[in-house]
């Protein structure tokens, strides 16, 4: 579904991804895990089209398309998904109104009919009880006000109801609670399906107790250093990451 | 992505959807300004005595007076005698009614999307049109009329109303007041009246839509507003131009006056032409807007929505005299290409326990300059007296401005002033998180200033909310992408 060969990144001046490659089935689940700085969420930010993260080389396939070429609102159309790190507010804009306008907007390339506000409403509680939110939600600004984890909440229920093939989540454990953890987690794991991959960013193992990866890969200095299955996780979570690096060294 | 210059320019090419001009016989004035030209006008208009004197009053006025020149405004030097004080469609007498309105005038109505026919879109809303210097059409009068509410031309209030127009007029803005205050007082030619009597809640949205069409001209209408004990009235204009290589003077005086308990919400939605891409042309609207809560408890809301001209100067006003009146002020101004806008609001509170708020939010891309200036002040008179002030600025790209010059004269000790203003980015992060959601960079960029402008859409009457909004999308049209 997802094959990433050589890529090379950098934001402004600084080189972040140095060579990296990276093929991902349907179906499967992935957690990409490594220090600060070793260029994880700059990998997030370039599946899903950022500017400002400059592709220099390599190339980026996703269901035989090029990836790279296509603008961010193609990529979403197509079905890629990026839950924030950090969730942007936008004072003033209903939260219901942002989710039916790009619930809308990716169904019409899939050449579903779009939603009327009843049925956008039907759909959106189901996935909001899913996600334990209260229907508030719907009616304020988006993220506005919004608390660490009801931010990270309102990503996995956006990614709930657009149904992507390919969702990358980029540190969706970050600055949760151990409750807000399991209801992310639980919502996570119920999307996964036979038909679309998943992308973990993550810093910690923890999150990984709760969904559990297929693969798990450690990412340092822009290079995908070892993968493993999801043992791995738990060696790193104990021995951290430097005897990764020391081992890629030796080899 | 959206927010280099170059790619600004392309969002701020959008065009003008009012640019044509009517092709109708027009009796129109050779330029220039002296005391004949003005007799003349008065002649024109079969005016009573007092109203000649008063504009011979006010010409004499302006005659020892200079431009103002503390906006934070460029204006080029405007040449008084090339402009034509009175232009008005040819026509025998007097409409009648609508049928007798010459179609051409009726057709460019309707290229507005001015619902000037009784059936149309906007059932409930009484329409007074203004071409050039003249009302050409005052629908729904009847049904005013049974409920005792005024509505006309103001030509017809001169002569129909002339004790009301002698008690109110000048009354909040004297025609000493400034240098187009005087001017306009001078050479007023229409505009709208309104009189709503005690006690009357006015059964519809009144609205005047102005309409410069001719070459040369200049606009200067006059509109009074009366509301009397326990009335309530709500009014709308709304304003477009043709497309003119030539700025094009609009000077206009708007008084309202509301006396005890009584309610005025006066809505703007002003779109002049704001000239081209390159600011060339546009108009220049000059204009005076000023309130007076005379009695006890009485409420006088303005709420404006500019996108339009090439230079806007406009403080609509609120002097706040009765015990426990509100003054509000409700402010969306757009300045994209080589707009510039200088817009505020004056909050005068004289009596006790007066309140007044002042949203005002900017807008500036291109190389638009947009400027808010506003005055709170607070007399010793006005005991527990109360202000809150919320001025946002907006920018898109990085070669537009927002400036904030906010005063305040506080001379009561017991006054409560409070003022927050933010300036921010329609920033790269939100139009992102949109578009990876696959919203497209314009829709975002819609979404992100609809938003932003939330507090004050929600104070227009529904069906001009809508509009404001449309208004928006179309002025910031490639604004990215």
């Amino acid at each position: 579904m997802l094959s990433i060969r050589d890529l090379h990144a950098r934001i402004g001046e600084r080189k972040i991804l140095k060579g990296l490659n990276l093929e991902v089935g349907a179906g499967e689940v992935h957690a990409i895990m490594g220090p600060n700085g070793s260029g994880k969420s700059t990998l997030a930010s370039v599946l899903a089209g950022r500017e400002g993260c400059e592709v220099t080389a390599g190339r980026v396939e996703y269901l035989g398309q090029d990836l790279l070429a296509m603008e961010p609102e193609e990529r979403a159309r197509a079905g890629v998904f990026l839950a924030f790190q950090y969730p942007v507010e936008i004072p003033g804009v209903n939260n219901a109104y942002l989710l039916k306008a790009a619930l809308n907007a990716v169904r019409k390339p899939r050449g579903l009919p779009e939603l009327d506000a009843f049925e956008f409403l039907a759909l959106v509680r189901e996935k909001m009880k899913l996600m334990q939110m209260d229907e508030s939600f719907l009616n304020r600004g988006v993220n506005e006000g919004f608390s660490g984890g009801e931010k990270k909440r309102n990503e996995i229920l956006q990614m709930a109801l657009l149904e992507p093939k390919l969702a990358v989540l980029d540190e969706t454990d970050s600055g949760l609670d151990i409750d807000a953890l399991r209801v992310v987690a639980a919502g996570v794991t119920s999307l996964r399906a036979p038909d679309r991959a998943i992308v973990l960013v993550t810093h910690y193992q923890r999150l990984l107790d709760y969904i559990e990866p297929d693969f798990v890969h450690v990412l340092s200095d822009g290079q995908i250093l070892k993968s493993g299955d999801r043992t791995l996780a738990l060696e790193l979570e104990k021995r951290g990451y430097d005897w990764v690096r020391q081992e890629a060294k030796v080899a | 992505m959206s927010t280099t210059p170059t790619d600004l320019d392309a969002l701020v090419a959008q065009k003008y959807r009012h640019g044509f001009v009517t092709d109708i016989e027009s009796d129109t004035l050779p330029p220039g300004l002296d005391e004949d030209v003005i007799r003349l006008v008065s002649g024109k208009k079969r005016e009573p005595a007092f109203m000649l004197d008063w504009r011979l009053k006010s010409y004499r006025h302006w005659l020892t007076m200079r431009e103002p020149d503390w906006a934070h405004l460029r204006i080029a030097p405007i040449d008084y005698q090339a402009i034509s004080y009175y232009s008005a469609p040819k026509k025998k007498d007097g409409p009648k009614s609508l049928e007798e309105v010459d179609p051409k005038l009726l057709a460019t109505y309707e290229k507005l999307g001015v619902p000037l026919h009784e059936r149309a879109r906007l059932a409930g809303v009484a329409v007074d049109a203004v071409f050039d210097s003249v009302s050409v059409a005052t629908t729904f009068k009847d049904r005013l009329a049974k409920a005792g509410v005024i509505f006309c031309p103001f030509s017809d209030a001169v002569r129909d109303h002339p004790e009301l127009i002698e008690r109110y007029l000048g009354s909040v803005v004297p025609h000493t007041d400034n240098y187009f205050a005087a001017l306009n007082s001078a050479v007023f030619t229409d505009g709208s009246f309104v009189f709503v009597p005690k006690g009357v809640r006015c059964p519809m949205e009144l609205s005047t839509y102005f309409r410069i069409n001719a070459a040369n001209t200049g606009q200067f209408e006059r509109t009074l507003i009366v509301a009397e004990e326990g009335s309530h009235v709500s009014y709308l204009e709304g304003c477009t131009a043709p497309m003119r290589d030539e700025n094009q003077l609009h000077a206009a005086v708007v008084e309202l006056v509301a006396l005890a308990d009584a309610q005025i919400k006066y809505s703007t939605v002003q779109n002049w032409y704001p000239g081209d891409e390159n600011g060339v042309g546009g108009i220049y609207n000059f204009v005076t807007k000023r309130g007076e809560c005379r009695g006890a408890n009485s409420r006088i809301s303005w709420t404006q929505v500019e996108t339009g001209s090439a230079i806007t100067w406009k403080y609509p006003s609120c002097i706040l005299t009765g015990e426990n009146s509100v003054g509000e002020f409700y402010s969306v101004a757009l300045a994209n290409h080589y707009q510039q806008a200088d817009t505020g609001t004056k909050m005068i509170h004289i009596g006790r326990n007066t309140r007044s708020t002042i949203v005002s939010k900017g807008i500036s891309a291109g190389r638009g300059q947009n400027t808010y200036r506003g005055l709170v002040k607070i007399l010793p008179s006005a005991e527990g007296a109360r202000n809150y002030t919320q001025c946002d600025s907006l920018l898109m790209g990085d070669r537009c401005g927002a400036h904030t010059f906010p005063y305040m004269e506080i001379k009561n000790p017991t006054a409560v002033v409070e003022h927050e203003a933010t300036t921010s980015k329609i920033a790269d992060d939100q139009l992102f998180y949109c578009r990876s959601r696959g919203i497209s960079e314009e829709d975002a960029v819609n979404m992100i200033v609809n938003g932003f402008c939330k507090a004050v859409f929600k104070e227009l009457p529904m069906e001009f909310a809508v509009e404001a909004q449309n208004l928006l999308a179309v002025s910031l049209e490639g604004a990215v992408g």
